[in-house]
């Protein structure tokens, strides 16, 4: 992956292909999640001291998730130990993938590297089973989201099923 | 995340639900941001009286705080007897007793009976609280407290001065 920074991939492209360590001895591909939407969360860092802070509010709707039979991925160039650590600190139930090495460079392919503070911005993606772009957000970096624009683009997603009204 | 957030009928409110102010916070008993907030608001309430409503939803954060989910539970149990306020302004001022042993204190010396407390305990008021929190992450709840004033989200300074320097300037619209 080269260094500087893409554009963003727009609504209607295929996401950027990458593979991490979700844990110390694991890797993840988003390849691997072909066939179910994916709710990709690039965030600044781990161990924000807001209790309410972006990734234990998101932790605490992945029943809401699974009713889309979506999978979310937090991604932050912290690395696998630091993900590990703070995963049990804050009993977090889904993958923090470390874009450590070489440093920011999904997010970069993604194009939401802030290349002053040397992290990742806030960005949310949402991409349907076909790995396609369906929703993109970039917020203001001391702004947390929020999780309604994420389930507004699960809803939109073509062909779900099983799903409440 | 540009919908305004109404009021609804079965909202727990102070005030009249007319007033040209209306505050909505999604909080989480336990949560030690929200116990701050507290006295805040109510330094508030105080100051505006009847030009201010004030509504109360929950957002517990279960996995952070263990005890946000069945406190909140007790304070709906708490408004079929007529004393939410009272149980939300006894559990944010004893935060940190919120175990099950504790609340069931609690909803004794408000006056439950038996059975109140019993059906507290059986889970019969976690609908509602769902309710709230799937409404609030619709709504765009980042977190807790997360203030609405007259139905859009507000990420500014939460201490008292701050909030009637805001509705002093909503009001001025």
């Amino acid at each position: 992956m080269s260094t500087t920074s893409a554009a963003m991939p727009a609504v209607g492209q295929p996401a950027p292909d990458f593979t991490l360590q979700a844990t110390p001895e694991q890797t993840l591909s988003l390849a691997q999640l072909r066939g179910k939407p994916v709710v990709l969360v690039f965030y600044p860092a781990d161990w924000s001291p807001v209790c309410g802070d972006q990734i234990g509010l998101y932790n605490e709707l992945l029943s809401e998730f699974a009713r889309y039979d979506a999978q979310i991925l937090g991604i932050s160039v912290d690395g696998s130990w630091c993900h590990a650590a703070f995963s049990r600190d804050r009993k977090l139930n889904f993958p923090l993938l470390a874009d450590f090495e070489p440093k920011g460079a999904v997010a970069k392919s993604y194009g939401v590297y802030e290349p002053h503070a040397g992290v990742s911005e806030r960005a949310l993606f949402v991409l349907d089973a076909e790995g396609i772009v369906r929703w993109a957000y970039v917020s203001p970096i001391g702004i947390n989201p929020g999780a309604d624009g994420i389930l507004d683009a699960l809803d939109k997603l073509p062909g779900k099923s099983g799903l409440p009204s | 995340m540009s919908r305004l957030i109404a009021l609804e009928d079965d909202d727990h409110v102070q005030g009249p639900r007319d007033a040209g102010l209306v505050l909505i916070e999604y909080g989480d008993f336990e949560c030690p941001y929200c116990g701050e907030e507290y006295p805040e608001i109510k330094a508030a309430q105080q100051a505006m009286g009847d030009a201010l409503c004030f509504a109360f939803r929950h957002f517990p954060l279960r996995n952070a705080h263990p005890h946000a989910e069945l406190a909140a539970e007790f304070s709906e149990a708490a408004a079929t007897i007529g004393r939410f306020w009272e149980m939300h302004d006894r559990l944010y001022e004893n935060q940190q007793a919120l175990d099950q042993g504790s609340l069931v204190g609690h909803a004794k010396q408000l006056g439950f009976d038996d059975k109140l407390i019993e059906s507290a305990l059986n889970g019969d008021f976690a609908a509602r609280v769902q309710k709230n929190f799937s409404g609030g992450v619709r709504n765009g709840v980042n977190g807790t407290p997360c203030l609405f004033l007259n139905g859009r989200r507000y990420d500014g300074a939460r201490d008292t001065q701050s909030l009637l320097q805001l509705f002093r300037e909503v009001a001025a619209r």
